[in-house]
C-alpha cells in the first residue's frame, strides 16, 4: 500500500515531500532532468493554473515533457488523457469529443477543424521556468489510457492515481540507489506503471526513443547503470538480437505485455545469470495482478487465491479480476461495461490449468498481441471483405518466436480459379496491398491463405478457434 | 532447395513489402543494423516455416537469438541438415 490510496495526495505532492531528490533524474535521448529542478519549476510557462479543472490532452512527442505534464497537472486538471506519440491523426477527432477535451498540450503544432472545441493550446518544449504558485490539488485527476478497440478507433480507459499506483509498494524509498529504464513508451499501461513506480520509490528514470535503435537504448541503459528495466518479451527478443545485449547487467528484468514463453524466460536467464527474472501479468483495464518469480512460464494455480489485494477467478476459462488497481470504466459509453455486476474485469484471457499451473493460450474474443500491440480480427477481416473477389474471411493468429504472435488470414473467394494459379497469386498481392493502405503494419497479415470454407456457427457467425 | 538463397530472397522481399531499406546482405552484418524491423523479422521466421518447412527458434526452449546475418542462416542450415 502507499499514501496515494487514500486519494488526498497528488503525484507532485507524493514525489516532493518523500524522497532525497538531490541524486535524482529523468532522462530520454534528447534531455535530461534534475527531479528537483522539475519539482520546482513549471514545463507549461507558468500556465498551469489555466489548466485548473480542465480535461487535458496531453499529445506531446517527447515522452519526457508528458512525464513532467503529468506530475504538474496531477490535482490540478480534471482529466488527463495520455496520448500516446504514434496514435494515428485521425483519431484525435475522437478522442477530444470523448475526452470532452478543453485543452491541449503538446510539444508540436496540432491544428484542425476538430480543434475548434478546444480552448487552450500549450506548447511546451521541456524548458523549465520557475513555479509561480504553490501546490494545489483540488481535483482527484481522472488519468485516462488509450487502449486498442475492436474497429480501431482507441478505447478510453478512465484510472485514478490511486488505482495505478495500488501495487507499487512504497515502504522501502531507496533514494537514488535504483534506476529504473524501460522499453515501452509511458503513455502506454506498462511504461507508465514503471514511471510512477520510479517517482514512488525514489528512483531515476532513464527513458526510451522510439527513434533511436535498440542498440542505442541498451548502450545508454549499460551507461547509466541502470538497476531495473521492463519491457515486453518481444522487446527483450530483440535485445537479444543485439551486440549490445551484453552491455546492460540489471539487477532486475520484468516483462509484461505478452505471454513470457519458456524459451525467453531460458534465454534471459542464460545472458543474465545474475540477474532477478520476473513476468508481469497486468492489462490496462484490469491493473497489475500478480507476478511471477519462479522462472517458468504461466503461474502457479495458487496465484489466484494468494494474492494479496486481488481477487482472481476462472469462468469458462477467461481469467476475471477484481481489485482496487482496476479501471473505472471506458470514458465512451459506447465501449460498454468495463466491470460485471460483480465488479470482476472479465480479461477475456483464456487458460488451461496444467499439473497445478495455469498457462495462457489465447484470447476469446480473438484479439491478437503482435509483440505487445492489439489486432482485433474484425477490423482486419473487414478490410479483407472490401475486396471484390472476396466472399469471407477469417483472420486468426499465428505464433510466433520473435513478436509473441502475428496476424494470418484465411480468405474463401468468390469464385476459386485452381489452387496455385496466377490469378490467385495476383489477389493475393491485390487484398495486401489493400490492407497495407488500410491497416498498421502490424495489423496486415504475413499470409493469406486461400480456402473453400470456413466453419459458420447457427448464429451466423464465423467460428473462431482461439484457444 | 538452397537455404542461404531462400533466406536472402525473403530478406529482400519483406524488406521491399514494409517499405524498409535493407542493407547489402553479408555474413557479419548485424540484423539490427540490417534496416530490418521485429515485424519484419517476425514475417520472415513465417515465411521460411512455409518455404523450408520448419521454424529453428521453436525447435528448442533454449535456442539462441542469432545476432548476424550468418548466426541466422546457420540457425536454419543446422535444421534443414
Amino acid at each position: 500500500m502507499n499514501m496515494l490510496q487514500n486519494n488526498s495526495v497528488s503525484l507532485w505532492e507524493a514525489v516532493s515531500t518523500n524522497y532525497d531528490l538531490c541524486n535524482l533524474f529523468l532522462s530520454s535521448t534528447e534531455m535530461s532532468l534534475g527531479l528537483r529542478d522539475l519539482l520546482s519549476g513549471s514545463v507549461f510557462g507558468g500556465r498551469c493554473q489555466e489548466l485548473s479543472g480542465s480535461s487535458v490532452i496531453i499529445a506531446t512527442t517527447d515522452q519526457l515533457i508528458a512525464a513532467a505534464a503529468l506530475i504538474e497537472l496531477d490535482g490540478v486538471a480534471r482529466r488527463m488523457v495520455l496520448c500516446p506519440p504514434d496514435l494515428p491523426a485521425e483519431y484525435l477527432p475522437s478522442i477530444l469529443k470523448a475526452g470532452e477535451a478543453d485543452a491541449i498540450v503538446s510539444d508540436r503544432i496540432i491544428e484542425g477543424p476538430e480543434t475548434a472545441r478546444v480552448t487552450s493550446f500549450i506548447h511546451c518544449d521541456g524548458k523549465l521556468t520557475p513555479k509561480s504558485y504553490g501546490s494545489t490539488n483540488h481535483y482527484e485527476t481522472e488519468w485516462v489510457l488509450l487502449t486498442s478497440g475492436t474497429t480501431g478507433v482507441p478505447k478510453l480507459v478512465v484510472h485514478t492515481l490511486a488505482s495505478l499506483t495500488g501495487a507499487i509498494d512504497t515502504g522501502k524509498p531507496r533514494n537514488g540507489r535504483a534506476i529504473w529504464s524501460t522499453f515501452y513508451d509511458i503513455r502506454r499501461y506498462g511504461g507508465l506503471q514503471i514511471f510512477l513506480r520510479a517517482m514512488l520509490t525514489g528512483s531515476s528514470l532513464l527513458l526510451s526513443s522510439a527513434h533511436k535503435s535498440t542498440s542505442d537504448f541498451l548502450a545508454r541503459v549499460g551507461a547509466h547503470g541502470v538497476t531495473h528495466i521492463s519491457g515486453t518479451p518481444s522487446h527483450w527478443r530483440r535485445a537479444l538480437m543485439s551486440s549490445s545485449a551484453h552491455l546492460i547487467s540489471p539487477e532486475y528484468i520484468r516483462l509484461s505485455g505478452e505471454i513470457a514463453d519458456q524459451a525467453i524466460l531460458n534465454r534471459l536467464a542464460q545472458v543474465y545469470p545474475q540477474t532477478h527474472i520476473g513476468h508481469a501479468f497486468a492489462t490496462t483495464e484490469a491493473g497489475v495482478a500478480f507476478d511471477v518469480n519462479d522462472g517458468l512460464t504461466g503461474f502457479p494455480s495458487s496465484v489466484l487465491r494468494r494474492t494479496p489485494g486481488v481477487e482472481m477467478k476462472v469462468e469458462n476459462r477467461s481469467l476475471r479480476i477484481r481489485s482496487a488497481r482496476t479501471a473505472s470504466r471506458y470514458l465512451d459509453a459506447e465501449h460498454g461495461q468495463l466491470k460485471d455486476a460483480d465488479g470482476f474485469v472479465d480479461t477475456t484471457d483464456m487458460l488451461d490449468l496444467r499439473n497445478d499451473r495455469y498457462h495462457f493460450v489465447g484470447r476469446r474474443d480473438g484479439v491478437i498481441n503482435v509483440g505487445g500491440l492489439k489486432v482485433h480480427p474484425e477490423e482486419v477481416e473487414e478490410v479483407i471483405n472490401r475486396h471484390p473477389e472476396v466472399r469471407m474471411s477469417l483472420v486468426r493468429t499465428k505464433k510466433n518466436p520473435i513478436t509473441g504472435a502475428l496476424v494470418v488470414a484465411d480468405v474463401v473467394l468468390r469464385s476459386a480459379s485452381g489452387p496455385d494459379s496466377d490469378g490467385d497469386h495476383q489477389i493475393q498481392q491485390d487484398i495486401l496491398l489493400l490492407c497495407r493502405e488500410e491497416l498498421a503494419s502490424h495489423k496486415v497479415p504475413a499470409t493469406i491463405n486461400f480456402v473453400s470454407t470456413l466453419a459458420v456457427a447457427d448464429s451466423g457467425k464465423l467460428i473462431r478457434r482461439h484457444a | 532447395m538452397n537455404v542461404r538463397s531462400e533466406i536472402e530472397t525473403q530478406f529482400k522481399q519483406v524488406a521491399k513489402e514494409q517499405h524498409k531499406r535493407l542493407v547489402p546482405l553479408r555474413d557479419g552484418l548485424e540484423l539490427l543494423n540490417s534496416g530490418l524491423d521485429s515485424l519484419s523479422f517476425a514475417i520472415i521466421v513465417t515465411r521460411l516455416e512455409d518455404s523450408l518447412g520448419t521454424d529453428p527458434f521453436t525447435q528448442s526452449e533454449d535456442a539462441q537469438f542469432p545476432v548476424t546475418f550468418r548466426d541466422f542462416v546457420n540457425l536454419y542450415e543446422h535444421v534443414t541438415k
